[in-house]
């Protein structure tokens, strides 16, 4: 069976960035599938159901993040993992909100 | 074969294999192990993982509705770090490739962590740093903590080598096992110093970075008498080694061949000779040694090594062993000397910035009534067993004394509500260990039964120096004019008011320091078991004419420097076999 590749770029939205509770986030979500899946900041490739290495990316707000999954279930976890970033923002504020709470 | 120099500070000869020992505060030191140990650290760094899981697992568990969602998502985090199989890998494939022990790779793999988390430009980000240092904490705890089972369920006799003990660390030693004790800190009056000597195993302390080159495991041969330490010896040393055991064990044979004749000066004037001890097992050595009865009982040891404070039937139990092993002879015991150097970890004793001047010892006791009456309690009711007296340390007024005694009183009276027996009389003194008390002496020794020098802290306090710093450590001495000043202040004081005045620092177990102490007008000495053999047969060898001449000598001195150079050659001239 062929193996299916699926990537995507997703934009860090939540004003205090990628720290140690949406890490785990990503990482529960990611953990969720069964394809591998990666995650690179412009520096680095990391594992992306490694809490360690997804937290050390240090991706603070406005970082744009890469996230590639290979395996069967790839495209779904792809669009869980968009998402979380992107559409819940780690069920955290983004700026524009804190500004408006302000 | 490595040889390192330190301070001998307790006598005898141990070749055995090394186990190490760290303590969590510490950093931990970078340390190789055998290509052999491999499968073992790499299989206890997992085990370590699978423990702080569990530990963590029954910790989030025992929270409840109110805890606060911020600090089950730290919980949360944590546990996600502990399930990371590629951090795990990164410590495993350490000690694969780097040949170091668990501890190291799962410090040094956290280490690598946080220091990236902290070049992070983004505050909030780089904070998260705490995080990592409390995962670290959590793993380490699961291998140190084990180590410290280990120790207490030897199976092979080993040689503990460790940064410093703390009295945690030795209360649970499975003394039939452990053979030697080394550290890289440390002085003569040190915590190892002391238990080596009350366990009569050989010690030495002060060897600086002694754990950084010693793999555990490795063959070590630990020379209490010349203070050197040999790392993997070759099979010649060894040899020679074990003929000098021989010897030492020979001559220390020979000592105890004088055991059941008195401590009497050539001139007929008689010492008494008890025994220092830290735990009831340790009576039976003071007899065997030749000790007349215990004259100062540490209790500290029913406070440490356990979760729970000791109940009145504990402490009872305690005492009432070792009052059963001298029956009418003396055993005083010393209320509890908490906090310090003593300090016991538990969360409820908050650190302080300066314990030794903070709260210790009788003040701890002052402040915490219900601790300290529990076991005023089980004193009172050992009292009726033998001769038991109480002794209070640390007192720096004459109020504090007061006080304490006025608890006792107050204890006293509930016993006889419980229609309690006990000894309406029993002997209460004090330890002087401070300036303050010495000076006062005068004053203090109107309203008790007897005065014991505490000398070690009495040093301390008088030259202001931290007994266990290497920095300073050299300018710690007994034979300083201030403190042989206030020595002889406090026995002549003791001496107009007619009461008892004993004397159970270190410095009574010193032979260079016998003769002035007699000289000086001491006539009663508490000193730890394995020394009462050797100070005994000085004793026996001396004059109370030369002691007082030494006396003389000295007090007329001004340098400490002067004084124990004339201790080391004139009174090796008076004692040539002793030394």
């Amino acid at each position: 069976m062929e193996k299916l590749v699926c990537e995507t770029t997703v934009e860090v939205k939540n004003a205090d960035g990628l720290h140690m509770r949406p890490a785990m986030q990503l990482v529960d979500v990611a953990s969720r599938f069964e394809c591998d899946i990666s995650v690179s900041n412009n520096e680095n490739t990391v594992d992306g159901k490694s809490i360690m290495q997804v937290s050390m990316l240090a991706a603070g707000c406005g970082t744009r993040v890469k996230i590639k999954a290979e395996g069967q279930d790839a495209q779904e976890a792809l669009d869980a993992l968009r998402e979380l970033v992107e559409d819940r923002h780690f069920d955290e504020p983004t700026p524009k909100s804190v500004k408006r709470e302000a | 074969m490595e040889i390192k120099k330190g301070i001998a500070v307790s006598p005898g000869i141990s070749i055995a294999k090394s186990l190490v020992i760290d303590a969590e505060d510490y950093r931990i030191p970078r340390r190789s192990i055998q290509p052999s140990q491999r499968l073992t650290e790499i299989q206890r760094v997992k085990n370590a993982f699978t423990g702080a899981i569990d530990e963590l697992t029954e910790f989030e568990a025992a929270q409840d509705q109110s805890t606060s969602s911020k600090i089950k998502d730290i919980f949360a985090v944590h546990s996600r770090f502990l399930h990371d199989r590629i951090l795990r890998k990164k410590m495993t494939d350490l000690v694969h490739s780097q040949l170091v022990t668990a501890e190291y790779a799962v410090s040094a793999t956290m280490r690598e962590i946080a220091s990236h988390f902290t070049k992070v430009k983004d505050a909030y980000i780089s904070e998260r740093a705490a995080d990592i240092y409390d995962i670290e904490r959590r793993l380490l705890k699961q291998l140190l903590g084990k180590r410290r089972e280990d120790v207490e369920r030897l199976t092979e006799e080993v040689a503990v080598v460790a940064r410093e003990l703390s009295p945690t660390q030795t209360a649970g030693f499975n003394r039939v096992f452990v053979k030697g004790l080394a550290t890289d800190a440390g002085g003569r009056t040190s915590h190892t110093a002391i238990v080596a000597r009350s366990l009569g195993i050989p010690a030495v302390v002060a060897l600086e970075d002694l754990t950084e080159t010693i793999r555990a495991g490795d063959t070590v041969i630990i020379d209490g008498n010349r203070g050197i330490v040999i790392i993997n010896p070759d099979e010649q040393t060894i040899g020679q080694y074990q003929e000098y055991s021989r010897e030492f064990l020979e001559l220390e044979h020979k000592l105890d061949a004088i055991r059941e004749k008195p401590a009497i000066t050539r001139d007929g004037t008689k010492i008494t000779l008890l025994g220092n001890i830290e735990f009831p097992d340790e009576a039976e050595i003071v007899l065997q040694k030749g000790g007349e009865g215990i004259g100062l009982y540490r209790t500290e040891f029913l406070y440490l090594n356990r979760d729970t404070e000791p109940t009145e039937q504990d402490h009872y139990e305690a005492y009432a062993e070792t009052v059963s092993v001298f029956k009418k002879r003396p055993v005083i015991i010393r209320t509890v000397d908490l906090g310090a150097d003593k300090y016991t970890q538990r969360k409820r004793f908050a650190p302080e910035p300066n314990p030794f001047l903070g709260l210790r010892s009788i003040r701890f006791c002052l402040q915490n009534l219900m601790m300290f009456k529990t076991q005023l309690h089980a004193i009172l009711r050992a009292s009726v067993l033998g001769q038991v007296k109480v002794m209070f340390p640390l007192i720096t007024n004459l109020q504090e004394m007061m006080q304490a005694k006025f608890i006792l009183r107050d204890v006293m009276e509930d016993l006889d509500e419980e229609s309690i027996p006990y000894n309406r009389d029993i002997e209460i003194g004090i330890m002087i260990e401070t300036p303050s008390a010495a000076l006062t002496a005068f004053t203090l020794a109107r309203d008790i039964d007897f005065f014991s020098l505490g000398t070690n802290d009495l040093v301390q306090y008088t030259l202001a120096v931290d007994r266990g710093n290497e920095l300073v450590s050299t300018l710690y001495s007994a034979a300083d004019p201030a403190v042989l000043r206030l020595i002889r202040t406090v026995i002549q004081d003791a001496y107009k008011a007619q009461i008892d005045v004993s004397i159970c620092g270190e410095m009574a177990s010193e032979p260079e320091y016998i003769m002035l102490l007699l000289g000086l007008g001491v006539r009663t000495m508490s000193i730890t078991s394995p020394m009462i053999p050797e100070i005994k047969q000085i004793i026996r060898s001396v004059t109370m004419e030369d002691c007082n001449s030494v006396a003389r000598k000295i007090l007329s001195m001004n340098t400490e420097r002067q004084i124990s150079s004339y201790l080391r050659n004139a009174v090796r001239k008076i004692l040539p076999e002793a030394f």
